[in-house]
């Protein structure tokens, strides 16, 4: 379904990425390893449209997406979360949620100045973003200012953000990093729900244990280059992997 | 009587000056230094619609608000891709620009000496002339940006426009356009802006090139940081304080030449004093410079 063929990129002569082929199937849960640097972020930067490539190109499904803007990916249902987390703080939790439901009619400008048929809609997104904010655990916290919330809460805030877009694809970039273990095991129950659910979930992980617990298929990145790819069983094994990846 | 009134009604066109300029500042978090020239726009617009072309006032308000809405997109579809402090100086360097074509464009705009004798405004055969009349109709003009803000930033419309100025990555991510936005925000508050220009210029009768400098922008900006970016009640309270205070600063007796240049060392004072004790300003909620 995602697929990207010979993507290269470099920061001022640091290779980033260097011709990397991937291809994800329409549902599935993939981590993306690799030490520092390995150009794992920059890979889902590109993806998203956050970072232009300076070769290769992106496909969803059989449209090319290569160089469309950040937003217009989103649009065609690949939703991103972000190292250090990006949510509005300032605002309630809910309204995070309600910002990134898609094809708000009061989002333009005359429905926004006319009020027709706003409230209805608003209605709606409002209870999609309850049952949403239900699912991940966050209902309770609805109307408390997301800046409240905990670093592990927060991290529960972007992927109820991600869904409310209507994604398929769900792109997290360390999404259990820094959390304490108990919600780690609430995190990775979530993302295997959303994958049974049908979705595509690929996340960025340091931790091989949380690895070896949900993810169906690993890549592992180095100095830019997938160096391998499999199910964690059999890639995590292999000796020059775990050298290259602690080293 | 006359006097009082006469304050009333430039309240009520800095206060659409400051609630129209909050929409980009205080909601979207973008610094517009040219709000003056949107103000100068419709002005110029609306005067020479009704002095050379005899047209009547309402056409030529309409006329001006169109204007400066097309000119916003010359600045915003180039500089809104910019960053954040590479938006303020393309605004700055617009403002310049329009200011010296007010000046220069002789054949048009006569200059430095103005244009003199605008009608009063005739509205569906309402003669506006009385100082009454005037403070009816600004407040009406007032009453109708704060309306138009009011319902932008209670909608889902405002909401990305908050969302991006708390965080327009994370906007982007969630499939905003961020860029359409902007622009959108920023073509409402120029035609908001130029609304107030033309009721300026048909009720002084006469506009010059120096009502619509830079200064003028900075003073409209310092109603909207010193009332409270992003309240809606703030930008008025800003207006109507800093329409006052030199009013004040005219019963302490000074001679002109003192005066004028108090009144801009209170302003930087007041400015300064704000940004320590109250950085949210007067009725804010969130601090202008996060």
């Amino acid at each position: 379904m995602l697929r990207c063929e010979g993507l290269t990129k470099s920061f001022d002569g640091v290779q980033a990425l260097v011709n990397v082929h991937l291809h994800f199937p329409e549902s599935g849960i993939a981590a993306i390893i690799g030490p520092n640097g390995a150009g794992k972020t920059t890979l889902l930067h590109v993806l998203t449209g956050f970072l232009r490539s300076d070769a290769g190109r992106c496909f969803l499904g059989e449209r090319e997406i290569t160089r469309l803007a950040s937003h217009r990916i989103a649009r065609l249902g690949v939703a991103r979360t972000f190292q250090d987390l990006r949510l509005i703080l300032q605002v309630p939790v809910l309204e995070n949620v309600l910002l990134a439901r898609p094809e708000q009619q009061g989002e333009r400008l005359l429905p926004a100045l006319l009020r027709f048929g706003l409230r209805a809609e608003e209605e709606e997104n409002r209870e999609e973003a309850l049952r949403l904010l239900r699912f991940v655990g966050l209902e309770a916290k609805a109307y408390e200012l997301a800046g409240t919330l905990s670093y592990g809460q927060q991290k529960l805030l972007t992927l109820a953000c991600c869904l409310a877009t209507g994604a398929k694809i769900l792109l997290l970039d360390e999404p259990v990093a820094g959390v304490h273990p108990e919600m780690v095991m609430h995190i990775l129950g979530l993302l295997r729900q959303l994958w049974q659910a049908g979705k595509l979930v690929v996340f960025i992980e340091h931790d091989l244990a949380v690895v070896r617990e949900v993810a169906e298929r690993v890549i592992v990145m180095d100095e830019g280059k997938i160096i391998a790819e499999g199910p964690p069983h059999e890639i995590l094994e292999q000796p020059e992997i775990i050298e290259a990846y602690l080293a | 009587m006359d006097y009082v009134l006469h304050i009333a009604v430039l309240i009520g066109i800095y206060t659409t000056l400051s609630v129209s300029l909050d929409l980009l500042v205080g909601h979207t978090g973008l610094l517009s230094l040219a709000h003056a020239a949107f103000y100068g726009l419709g002005a110029y617009t609306s005067a020479l619609f009704a002095v050379q072309l005899g047209a009547p006032f309402p056409v030529g308000v309409l006329a001006g608000m169109v204007m400066a809405a097309l000119v916003s997109l010359i600045v915003s579809l180039p500089s809104l891709r910019l960053h954040e402090d590479y938006f303020v100086i393309a605004t700055f360097g617009f403002q310049m620009i329009i200011f010296s074509i007010f000046n220069n464009w002789i054949e048009l705009s006569r200059g430095p000496l103005g244009i003199p004798g605008i009608p009063q405004p005739v509205i569906l055969g309402w003669a506006v002339q009385s100082h009454f009349e005037f403070v009816f109709l600004s407040t009406l003009l007032a009453s109708f940006a704060f309306l138009v803000v009011g319902l932008i930033t209670t909608s889902p419309f405002g909401r990305v426009l908050r969302a991006i100025r708390e965080d327009e990555v994370f906007a982007q991510a969630m499939g905003k356009n961020t860029v359409r936005f902007k622009i959108t925000a920023f073509a409402v508050s120029a035609m908001l802006a130029a609304s107030a220009g033309s009721l300026y210029a048909h009720y002084v009768t006469y506009i010059d090139p120096t009502s619509f400098t830079v200064m003028e922008s900075i003073l409209v900006i310092s109603m909207v940081i010193i009332g409270g970016a992003g309240s809606l009640w703030g930008p008025m309270v800003g207006a109507i304080v800093l329409v006052m205070l030199p009013e004040a600063l005219r019963f302490l007796g000074l001679p002109s030449s003192i005066a004028a240049n108090l009144r801009q060392i209170v302003y930087g004072v007041l400015l300064v004093v704000m940004m320590m004790i109250r950085p949210g300003g007067l009725m804010g909620r969130y601090g202008f410079g996060r």
